[in-house]
């Protein structure tokens, strides 16, 4: 295979398209209310209408808008249909031939939720098929792995993705082109890829939407970061309550292998790249980096200290590269358009877009992809466009690891460092929206509740100090604390997060403490709670 | 190159004593990741959706085909929460209990069933039809709160509709 050969494909792919193309989200969010149903009628309806010559039903990813699914979209006449029903879609074939309106909402593309997006990751979801890779190669797909091949060298890959100020997406923020730097340095000889899809954050779907809707885009990633660091061999490592990502991404793998875009010498250089899907099997902590390691090897998702680090000292002990995968899904375009481009776009310490999952009370739930910079009430009243009848109390970034920022910090730039400020983290991308109905010690209980869980017990901080954080919050929630239990439940929180071994006890405590910074009345109401109801006696 | 061969041929014609079929596909599955140590999961993800759980026999069978410890292999099934030693239900009901959910009143949805079935999460009812179990998020949050019947998630389930389904299922109890 070489670059006209890809060309080929693009073209042919591309001439075979037809004029109008039907497009039916077949993701999990739609899939669930039933979009299979709506593309088997469309399909149909096409065929009695005569139409298979110009118009062709395309089962597609994530569309982003995933609370009114199931969604259609008619492309070239940039239509949306929202909450379709199998028994819309004759009405939605017929429009297409002039014949009246579809039964089906149609939605509004010019609405913030779509327009204010800058789409680079999710820039072909839901336009193409991920179970064909022609769809992929045809939107350009693939020539950014040819053009690092065959122009760059290792160094000047590195050199490029370290300009472009790409961080990682996985929540820390570690520049991307430092830890590929630092892996590259390592002497040759086995090294290895990981791409890091076990997003494990409660209210977060970004990974699973990027998997299941181009899984191509990640595999492109992984291949250049591969040639960066001399890597022959890489995982992907997919949560198991993500079916539907594992079986496209086998589809992917498959695909790539047959047309020599992945395996040995690829594009017929002397490069080659091996990948390998490993499958979860739902550990939370199998996140942190070494936990992940000590999975894909087979073992306990047990995280170890650090250092050494992975880049040095990896799976079997060879240095080994791990990003997520958001970050992966971006290399392919800052290949293609330059670092300059992607460094463009953001603010000055965070580059380009991030996904986020906007969830929770909010009108508009689903995926949005928005440049760095943009602020929290955009996001949740622009393009989330509120709390229908309510008010937003406070908005959750980061997961069990984040915080929650109150209404009255909805100014703040997403960033890593101004997120950071306030308390709370950009984390994967999870964030959901809280109203007035919302009690935030709850929410810090069930946090908590979600630690004390997950935790590998390890470590005594985090294994014993989420035990005990867990059983104090619920000691105020039932009115039975005094005080001296919140003083108490404060020094945990610092003893925890100075002392576990890794993120998730270093972080466990989060969410209690910016509740706490934010919402202590909440807390003190309870406490006071106690007194009235004859619960707590009061100590003079 | 001879010897190996017939090595591995030996070892998949080798019936388990208890002729169980199922212990095949296992041997399959081993076979194909080259008898690895580091396949570990992936076999007994396997074996977990042959047999439905992880009984001891499959463990002594898998520590004994990967050339394990017993203990190793004992200490990754209870390490990961969807492995599971105990036999779960004819149905399966699963309420997703991450933010999203919550937040939306899953929390609710839960209450109903086990008040319903009389059972908590991560239990079976006593004549075995229905598992209750929760998760922690499986990533459906646009469409929250979230169940997964049988392995197909729907959304926006509130607590009656929820009732309704297991209803089909011929759980009446509680």
């Amino acid at each position: 295979m070489d670059i006209t050969e890809l060309q080929e494909i693009a073209e042919k792919e591309r001439a075979n398209q037809k004029e109008i193309r039907v497009h039916c989200c077949t993701s999990t969010g739609c899939r669930a209310a039933n979009s299979m149903g709506v593309k088997k009628n469309l399909e149909a309806a096409v065929k009695d209408h005569g139409m298979s010559d110009r118009v062709q039903v395309v089962g597609v990813g994530c569309m982003g808008f995933c609370g009114n699914g199931p969604l259609v979209e008619i492309d070239s006449k940039e239509k949306l249909y929202e909450q379709v029903t199998p028994n819309d879609a004759e009405s939605i074939i017929n429009s297409l031939n002039g014949g009246g309106i579809p039964t089906a909402p149609e939605g509004d593309l010019k609405h913030p939720f779509f327009a204010r997006q800058v789409r680079i990751v999710r820039e072909t979801s839901g336009k193409i098929d991920p179970e064909r890779i022609e769809e992929y190669i045809a939107a350009g797909g693939y020539q950014s792995l040819y053009k690092v091949i065959h122009d760059f060298t290792p160094q000047q890959v590195v050199e490029e993705i370290t300009k472009s100020g790409l961080r990682g997406r996985g929540g820390a923020g570690y520049p991307t082109g430092l830890k590929w730097a630092t892996v590259a340095k390592m002497p040759p000889g086995q090294k290895f890829v990981v791409c890091n899809g076990d997003e494990g954050d409660p209210g977060a779907f970004m990974d699973r939407s990027v998997l299941e809707s181009d899984p191509h885009r990640v595999l492109e990633g992984m291949a250049i970061a591969a040639y960066a660091v001399g890597a022959s061999e890489g995982f992907i490592y997919v949560r198991a309550e993500y079916p539907l990502a594992i079986e496209r991404l086998e589809i992917a793998i498959k695909q790539a292998k047959k047309l020599g875009i992945l395996g040995s010498q690829i594009f017929e250089s002397n490069f080659d790249f091996k990948v390998n899907i490993r499958i979860g099997a739902g550990a939370f902590v199998c996140g942190e980096e070494t936990a992940l390691i000590a999975s894909i090897e087979g073992g306990r998702g047990n995280p170890r200290p650090r250092p050494p680090y992975p880049a040095q000292h990896g799976i079997w002990g060879n240095p080994t590269l791990i990003n997520n995968v958001e970050s992966f899904a971006n290399i392919a375009a800052i290949i293609r358009e330059g670092a300059e481009w992607y460094a463009s776009i953001g603010t000055e310490k965070s580059k380009g877009t991030k996904i986020f999952a906007l969830t929770g009370k909010v009108k508009n739930n689903g995926l949005i992809e928005v440049p760095m910079g943009i602020t929290l009430r955009e996001i949740v009243e622009e393009m989330g466009g509120g709390i229908p009848g309510g008010q937003v109390k406070a908005v959750q970034t980061g997961g069990p690891s984040g915080g929650c920022i109150p209404a009255s910090l909805l100014d703040t730039s997403v960033d890593y460092e101004s997120l950071a400020k306030v308390g709370s983290m950009m984390g994967s991308g999870g964030m959901v929206v809280m109203d007035q109905d919302t009690s935030m010690v709850e929410v810090s209980r069930f946090y908590m509740e979600f630690c004390r869980g997950e935790t590998c017990g390890k470590c005594i901080p985090c294994r014993a100090g989420t035990v005990q954080m867990y059983q104090a919050l619920t000691k105020i929630i039932n009115g039975e604390a005094t005080e001296a239990d919140l003083v108490k439940l404060e020094e945990l929180c610092e003893m925890v997060k100075f002392t576990s071994l890794c993120g998730l006890g270093q972080s466990a405590p989060n969410p209690v403490l910016s509740t706490l910074r934010y919402f202590r009345e909440e807390y003190l109401a309870l406490l006071k709670q106690g007194v009235l109801n004859g619960k707590v006696a009061v100590h003079g | 190159m001879q010897s190996t061969t017939t090595k591995n041929s030996q070892k998949s014609t080798k019936e388990h004593p208890s002729g169980d079929k199922r212990f095949k596909a296992l041997d399959i599955t081993m076979k194909r990741n080259q008898y690895r140590q580091d396949a570990l999961i992936e076999v007994l993800h396997k074996a977990q959706e042959s047999f439905g759980y992880l009984e001891e026999d499959v463990l002594l069978y898998v520590a004994r085909g990967l050339k394990l410890p017993l203990s190793r292999v004992y200490g990754v099934a209870t390490f990961y929460h969807l492995f599971s030693l105990k036999p779960s239900g004819a149905h399966t009901c699963v309420v997703c209990l991450g933010t999203a959910c919550y937040v939306k009143g899953s929390g609710q949805v839960l209450e109903a069933l086990e008040q319903k079935t009389g059972i908590h999460q991560g239990e079976t009812t006593p004549d075995g039809q229905m598992s209750l179990m929760s998760a922690r998020c499986i990533g459906a949050c646009g469409i929250a709160p979230a169940v997964v019947f049988d392995g197909t998630v729907a959304g926006k389930v509130k607590p009656e509709e929820a009732l309704e389904k297991i209803k089909d299922w011929g759980i009446n109890q509680g």
